[in-house]
C-alpha cells in the first residue's frame, strides 16, 4: 500500500487524510476472530467498526433441534474459557421452568466449580491482557494456575475444558473426596503463592500502568446505558454482582466482597478481576468447609437418571434411564430469562418451552456483545495501541460473542 | 404459583409490579402476566419505544440486557421481539414483548439505549424483523452477502449453501449443500403421549371411519 499526500489548494500544505486499517480477523491481540475496521487520524482512532460473527455456528438453532440434555454441551463451547459458567445459566433456566429442587450438595458443588471456573477464566484473561500490553512472564505464570484448574475439572468430569458436568437437577457425578482435599490444599498454598507472585510483577509495573491507567474511561451512566455487566460495570464504580443481588444456588450463604473500581479505566477492570480471584478463592474455601454429604442431583427420577447399580436391580430405573436418554424429559410450557454472573459478566439464557422435550427457542445473551459494541466510543480519541489494551480489558471470547 | 423449589437467581418480588405497570402503561399495554416467576408485558408495536421510555425513566429499568427474536410461524404476525430489562436499583427484571410480521417494522429503541443497535441488528439478521429508525441495520452474525434469515423455523438446519476453498480457483467458493447422508431428525416422543405424526398403517384406520 502506498499513500500519496494531497496538497491543499488554499495553503499549499500537505493534507493528511484519515485512513482505515483492518485489525484482524487473524491477529493475536484480537482474542479470536474479531475484525475491526479502524479509521485513523495519524495514530489516533477516530472510529471503530467491529465486525463479529466470523465464528457464528448457529448454536441457538442447533439447540432447537436437540433435547434439553443434548443441548447442554453446546454451552461449554460458547465461552470455552469458562465452560461451567455458561452451563450454570442454562441448567438454572431449565430448573426454573421445571421447578425442580437441587440437593444441597449439588448446589455447593456447582458454586465451588463455578468459582474455580472464574479463577480459570481470569487467569487466561489477565494473562493475555498483560501480554497484549507487552509483558510475557506473568502470562506464563498464570497459565500454571490455569493448568491446575483444568486438572481439577478433569478429575471431576473427565474433561479438561468441555466438562458438561452441570446437569438440570444437579451435577452429573459426585467428586472423589481426595479431589476436594486437593482443591483445599491448592487454595491454601499454591494458588496464593503463584498468583500473588505473578501479580507482584504486574500491578505496580510502570509500563503496565502507563498502558492502562486512564484508558477508556467509562462513566457510570454510560456503563448502564451500554448494558455493561460483570467486571466492566463494577470497574465503573457500580457495585452490581448477580451473585450478591440475585443469589442463585448457595451464593446467599457465602460471605464475600464485591470489588469496585474508582476510575473506570482499563487498569481498574484488571484490578477488579485480581480481587475477584481472591474472593473466588474465599468462596471456594467456604464451600469446602460447609459442603454437606448427600445426593448431588435431583432425586426426581423424571429429571435425573438413576444410578448404575440401581439399574441392574430395578426395572423402573431401567425404563427411566432409557426414556431420559432417548425422549428426554418434558419441560412445562412457558418462558424464562435466567442470568448468572459468569466470569465475564451477565450471561443470560432466554428459554421458551412449548411443553415438549426440545426447547422451542433458546436465546443466549452473550456478555461480549454489549461490551464490544461500546468499543467505538471507548476507543475514540485513543491511540492505536490502546485498542489492544481496551480489548484485553473487555475480556471477549468469540465462541460466546458469535454463538 | 406453587412453591419455589428451584435455585435460579432470586430477584426482588413481583408482587404488585403487574398492577403498577398496567396503570403506568395504560393503553400501550396489550397484555400483562406473571408466569414462572417472570413478569411478561406485551406492548402495542407502534408504542414500544414510548413504553420502554416510560419504564426506563419512570420505573427505574435502567438497563436493556437483551433483545430476542422468536418465530411462531402459525401466527398472523409470526415474530415476537422480546426486550429483557433490568433495574439495578429495584433489583428486578422484566420481559417486554411486541409482535411483528415480516412487513411491519418495529420502532427502534436505539434512541433510548445505544447498545440496542447491535441487538436489533441481530434480530434483523436472524429473523428479518425490520426496525424503523435504526440507522445501521446491517447483518451482523451471518456471512458477508448471506441471503435469508437463518433462525426462522422454516429455514433448514443445514442451510442452503456451503463454502470451501477451491484449489483450482485459489479462492473460497460457495456451493449448494450436498449431504452424503440425510440429516437424521430422531423423534423420540412417545406415540401414546400426544405425538402428532402418523405411524405407517394408521391412515387405514382413519379411512375406515370416514
Amino acid at each position: 500500500m502506498s499513500f500519496t499526500l494531497e496538497e491543499s489548494p488554499t495553503t499549499g500544505d500537505e493534507v493528511i487524510t484519515n485512513y482505515t486499517i483492518n485489525f484482524g480477523p487473524q491477529h493475536p491481540a484480537a482474542h479470536g476472530v474479531l475484525r475491526m475496521v479502524l479509521e485513523l487520524d495519524g495514530e489516533i482512532i477516530e472510529r471503530v467498526d467491529p465486525h463479529v460473527g466470523l465464528l457464528h455456528r448457529g448454536t441457538e438453532k442447533l439447540i432447537e433441534h436437540k433435547t434439553y440434555l443434548q443441548a447442554l454441551p453446546y454451552f461449554d463451547r460458547l465461552d470455552y474459557c469458562s465452560p461451567l459458567g455458561m452451563e450454570h445459566s442454562y441448567v438454572l433456566a431449565v430448573e426454573k421452568l421445571l421447578n425442580v429442587e437441587v440437593p444441597l450438595r449439588g448446589q455447593y458443588l456447582r458454586v465451588l466449580f463455578a468459582e474455580l471456573t472464574r479463577i480459570c477464566n481470569h487467569m487466561l484473561n489477565m494473562g493475555s491482557h498483560v501480554m497484549d500490553v507487552g509483558a510475557m512472564t506473568p502470562n506464563l505464570w498464570l497459565f500454571e494456575i490455569r493448568e491446575d484448574c483444568l486438572n481439577f475439572f478433569e478429575r471431576a468430569s473427565g474433561a479438561r475444558m468441555h466438562s458438561a458436568w452441570f446437569r438440570p437437577g444437579g451435577v452429573h457425578q459426585d467428586v472423589p473426596e481426595k479431589l476436594l482435599v486437593d482443591i483445599g490444599e491448592w487454595l491454601d498454598d499454591r494458588l496464593p503463592r503463584l498468583f500473588e507472585d505473578a501479580m507482584s510483577l504486574v500491578i505496580d509495573n510502570r509500563i503496565f500502568k502507563q498502558r492502562n491507567v486512564d484508558i477508556a474511561v467509562v462513566s457510570k451512566e454510560d456503563a448502564l446505558a451500554w448494558g455493561f455487566s460483570g467486571p466492566m460495570i463494577r470497574a465503573a464504580g457500580i457495585p452490581w454482582d448477580l451473585r450478591k443481588s440475585q443469589p442463585y444456588d448457595v451464593y446467599d450463604r457465602m460471605d464475600f466482597e464485591i470489588p469496585v473500581g474508582t476510575n473506570s479505566d482499563c487498569y481498574d477492570r484488571f484490578m477488579v478481576r485480581v480481587e475477584e480471584v481472591r474472593q473466588s478463592a474465599r468462596i471456594m474455601k467456604q464451600c469446602l468447609a460447609q459442603m454437606p454429604s448427600g445426593p448431588v442431583a435431583s432425586t426426581d427420577p423424571k429429571v435425573s437418571p438413576p444410578k448404575r447399580a440401581e439399574m441392574k436391580q430395578s426395572m423402573e430405573a431401567l425404563i427411566h434411564h432409557f426414556k431420559l436418554y432417548t425422549e428426554g424429559f418434558h419441560v412445562p410450557a412457558g418462558e424464562v430469562y435466567v442470568a448468572t454472573e459468569s466470569p465475564k459478566g451477565e450471561f443470560g439464557v432466554y428459554l421458551v418451552s412449548d411443553g415438549s422435550n426440545k426447547p422451542y427457542r433458546c436465546k443466549i445473551r452473550p456478555t461480549a456483545f454489549s461490551h464490544l459494541q461500546a468499543m467505538d466510543f471507548m476507543c475514540k480519541g485513543h491511540m492505536l495501541p490502546d485498542a489492544t489494551a481496551i480489548l484485553g480489558a473487555i475480556d471477549v471470547v468469540f465462541g460466546e460473542c458469535d454463538r | 404459583m406453587s412453591k419455589v423449589l428451584h435455585s435460579a437467581p432470586r430477584f426482588a418480588s413481583n408482587e404488585g409490579v403487574v398492577e403498577a405497570l398496567t396503570k403506568a402503561l395504560g393503553t400501550m399495554l396489550v397484555a400483562a402476566e406473571e408466569q414462572h416467576g417472570e413478569v411478561v408485558l406485551t406492548i402495542q408495536r407502534g408504542e414500544i419505544a414510548n413504553a420502554l421510555r416510560t419504564l426506563r425513566d419512570g420505573h427505574e429499568y435502567q438497563q436493556l440486557m437483551e433483545i430476542a427474536g422468536v418465530d411462531y410461524p402459525d401466527r398472523a404476525e409470526r415474530f415476537e421481539v422480546v426486550y429483557m430489562l433490568l433495574s439495578v436499583t429495584k433489583n428486578h427484571r422484566l420481559l417486554v414483548k411486541v409482535n411483528a410480521a415480516e412487513n411491519t417494522p418495529v420502532p427502534t429503541v436505539t434512541t433510548l439505549w445505544p447498545n440496542a443497535g447491535w441487538l436489533e441488528r441481530e434480530v434483523f439478521d436472524l429473523y428479518g424483523v425490520i426496525f424503523e429508525g435504526n440507522q445501521d441495520l446491517r447483518r451482523i452474525l451471518t456471512d458477508y452477502g448471506f441471503e435469508g434469515h437463518p433462525f426462522r423455523k422454516d429455514f433448514p438446519l443445514t442451510g442452503y449453501v456451503e463454502l470451501r476453498y477451491s484449489q483450482e480457483q485459489q479462492r473460497v467458493i460457495y456451493e449448494p449443500v450436498k449431504l452424503n447422508q440425510d440429516l437424521r431428525q430422531f423423534d423420540f416422543l412417545s406415540p401414546w403421549e400426544g405425538a402428532d405424526y402418523v405411524l405407517p398403517g394408521d391412515e387405514k384406520a382413519e379411512g375406515d371411519k370416514a
